[in-house]
C-alpha cells in the first residue's frame, strides 16, 4: 500500500510531501526523503518486539510502570522533565502539565541546541520570516555555522537554494548563497561564497558587520583576529545591504561557541538594522522535528521557551539554573522523566551520570544510552508514524502529523495523560 | 600548535543521524561517533595515520576514539556528538544553559 503527503517528523525541515510503501504492516520504502527521514521512517516502523515497559530492567505491564512512575515523581523534592524535542505538541502539553502538578522543572533539547537563539529572542526580538517567503522572495541566502547539507539535507532543496519562487524565477541562478563557518563543510560546496572564520570568532564579525553596515569605517587591524579580511567583511555587507531580500540561517556553530547567547543577539540585532536598507530575516537551523514545538507550548502555557521551574507554584525562567545540564551538573534533580530524547548520549558527562544516579523514568519508542541506565522505562509508538498530533517546522509554521501504521504501543500523550492522572490523584490523598 | 593541543568542534555528520536511527547499538552509529576528523598535517606531526587510535583529553575528561583524515584547517579537530563527545565537555554553562560544545582545547596523543 502506497501513503502520500506523509509529514516527516525527524528533522525542523519537516518536509511534508514524502511517499511511504508498506508492506506487512511495515515501512518498506519511502520517496522524496532525505538520508535522515528514510532512516528515520525504516527505523522506528521496524521493530515491535519491545516489551511495553521495563521497572529495573525486568518486563512490566504497562498500568505497572505508570504507577512506579507516579510514585517516583510525586516523592522527589526536585524532580526534573526533560527532552520532548521529538514528540508531538499535545503530547508536550501533558509534559508541562505534569511539571505544573509536581512542582518540577521542566526544560527541553532546545536549552542545549538553540536556547541562546531563545534568548537573543527575548533581548531583541526576532525578525523572521517563513520558509515559503524564503522559497518565493530570497534573494541572498547565509548560513552562518550551520551545515544543512548533514543536519537538514533536503534545506537547500526543497526550501531556499535551488527552488523557483514567485519573485525568483530562475531558482539557484536568482541566489547567492554565503556560507560562513570555522571549517569547509559539505555545505560549502553549494555555496558561492565560502567564509572560513576562526572558532570563538562569531560575535567579532558579526560586530564588524554591523559596523559597516552602519557606515563607520574600519580599520584592517579591527577584524585582524577573525580569520577573514576587511575586504570579505566589506564585500559581504554591501551585498546584505544591496540584497531585495536576505535571510540568514543561524546554526550551532553561533549557539555552542564562545558568546552563545551574544552570537545570536549579535545576529538578531545585525538583521534588525538591516532593515534601514531592505528586507532581511533570520531563522535559526532547529535540529530535532519538533524541538520548535515545545518552544511554543512552554510558551504559550507559561510564557517561557525552555528552562521553567515550577516550584514556587508559578513558571519561572532561569537559564542556567533551571536548565537540564546545570540542575543535572549541580546534583540537584532527585528524580527525572525523559521524554522522547536521548540526554545520557548527548549531555555532558557529569550531568548525565547524574541520570544514573537518581530514579529516571524514560518514554521512548526504542532503546538508547537512557533507556539503558532508567529504572522506568515505557515503550510509546512513534510520532508521525503511529501517533498522530501537531509539529512545528522551523519557521513555527504548525504541521498536521498522521498516523499510518498501527501500534501495540500508547502515544507519549496517553502515557503522559495516565502519569498525570495518577499524580493527580496520588497528591489528592496526600 | 603546539604538541598534541587541538581546537575540537563537536557536531552533526550525516553518518551519525542516519545512524542513530538504526540504533544507538548499530554499527553504523558507533563507528560515527567513535571517530575523530583531523587535519593532515597535524596527524603527519603527530604519526598519525588513519584508523589509529588516539585518546583525547580535555579538563573535563577523556575517550578513545579512531582517527581520520579530513578536509579541516591546521589545529582543528572534529567529532559528532554522542557518547564520547559528551565525555569531552563539562556542565558549566555560564548562566546559559548551554555547555561549551564547541572550540574546547583538546591535547591527542596516539595511543596505537
Amino acid at each position: 500500500m502506497q501513503i502520500d503527503h506523509v509529514v516527516c517528523a525527524f528533522c525542523g525541515c519537516v518536509c511534508d510531501d514524502l511517499t511511504v510503501t508498506l508492506e506487512d504492516g511495515r515501512v518498506t520504502g519511502v520517496k522524496q526523503a532525505c538520508a535522515l527521514g528514510r532512516a528515520w521512517l525504516l527505523g522506528h516502523s521496524a521493530e515491535a518486539d519491545q516489551p511495553p515497559a521495563l521497572i529495573d530492567g525486568q518486563p512490566a505491564s504497562l498500568e505497572e510502570a505508570v504507577e512506579v512512575a507516579a510514585q517516583i515523581l510525586s516523592q522527589a523534592r526536585y524532580p526534573l522533565i526533560y527532552g520532548l524535542s521529538s514528540t508531538y505538541c499535545e503530547a508536550q502539553r501533558q509534559a508541562v502539565a505534569l511539571a505544573d502538578l509536581l512542582g518540577a522543572t521542566i526544560d527541553c533539547c532546545t536549552s542545549v541546541c538553540h536556547g541562546p537563539s531563545g534568548i537573543a529572542m527575548q533581548v531583541v526580538g526576532e525578525p523572521t520570516c517563513t520558509l515559503g517567503e524564503v522559497k518565493n522572495r530570497a534573494d541572498l541566502l547565509i548560513y552562518w555555522g550551520s551545515n544543512p547539507a548533514e543536519s537538514h539535507p533536503l534545506h537547500f532543496a526543497r526550501y531556499a537554494v535551488t527552488p523557483k519562487g514567485l519573485f525568483i524565477p530562475r531558482g539557484r541562478k536568482d541566489r547567492t548563497v554565503v556560507l560562513v563557518d570555522v571549517r569547509p563543510t559539505a555545505s560549502a560546496r553549494a555555496a558561492d561564497i565560502f567564509l572560513q572564520i576562526k572558532p570563538g570568532r562569531d560575535f567579532e564579525c558579526l560586530w564588524a558587520l554591523r559596523a559597516l553596515i552602519r557606515g563607520l569605517d574600519l580599520e584592517e587591524s579591527a577584524v585582524a583576529d577573525t580569520g577573514l579580511t576587511l575586504a570579505q567583511l566589506q564585500d559581504l555587507a554591501g551585498r546584505m545591504k544591496s540584497c531585495r531580500f536576505g535571510v540568514l540561517f543561524v546554526g550551532q556553530g553561533l549557539t555552542q561557541s564562545r558568546g552563545k547567547q551574544m552570537n545570536t543577539a549579535a545576529a538578531f540585532m545585525l538583521v534588525r538594522d538591516l532593515y534601514a536598507h531592505t528586507k532581511f530575516a533570520v531563522i535559526p537551523m532547529r535540529g530535532h522535528g519538533n524541538v520548535t514545538g515545545i518552544d511554543n507550548v512552554l510558551s504559550w502555557q507559561t510564557g517561557y521557551p525552555f528552562g521553567v521551574n515550577f516550584s514556587r507554584g508559578y513558571p519561572r525562567f532561569n537559564p542556567g539554573e533551571f536548565t537540564a545540564v546545570d540542575v543535572l551538573g549541580r546534583g540537584e534533580a532527585d528524580a527525572a522523566l525523559i521524554v522522547a530524547s536521548d540526554p545520557v548520549a548527548t549531555l555532558p558527562r557529569v550531568a548525565a551520570r547524574r541520570l544514573a544516579q537518581i530514579p529516571t523514568v524514560a518514554l521512548d519508542t526504542h532503546g538508547s544510552e537512557t533507556t539503558k541506565v532508567a529504572r522506568v522505562v515505557i515503550t510509546t509508538a512513534p510520532a508521525g508514524i503511529s501517533a498522530e498530533g501537531t509539529i512545528y517546522r522551523m519557521d513555527n509554521v504548525p504541521l498536521r502529523l498522521r498516523k499510518f501504521l498501527p501500534s501495540p504501543y500508547p502515544s507519549d500523550e496517553e502515557v503522559l495523560g495516565r502519569i498525570v492522572e495518577r499524580v493527580t490523584q496520588l497528591r489528592a490523598r496526600n | 600548535m603546539p604538541d598534541g593541543k587541538l581546537t575540537l568542534i563537536t557536531g552533526r555528520s550525516l553518518k551519525q543521524g542516519t545512524g542513530l536511527n538504526k540504533g544507538k547499538d548499530s554499527s553504523e552509529y558507533r563507528e560515527a561517533v567513535t571517530t575523530v576528523e583531523m587535519n593532515g598535517g597535524d596527524m603527519t606531526r603527530l604519526g598519525l595515520c588513519d584508523g589509529d587510535l588516539v585518546k583525547i583529553k580535555t579538563s573535563h575528561g577523556e575517550a578513545t576514539v579512531q582517527c581520520r583524515r579530513a578536509e579541516l584547517p591546521e589545529g582543528m579537530a572534529f567529532i559528532a556528538y554522542g557518547p564520547l563527545s559528551s565525555c569531552l565537555i563539562g556542565a558549566e554553562t555560564h548562566a546559559s544553559g548551554m555547555p561549551d560544545s564547541k572550540g574546547l582545547e583538546v591535547e591527542m596523543e596516539r595511543i596505537s
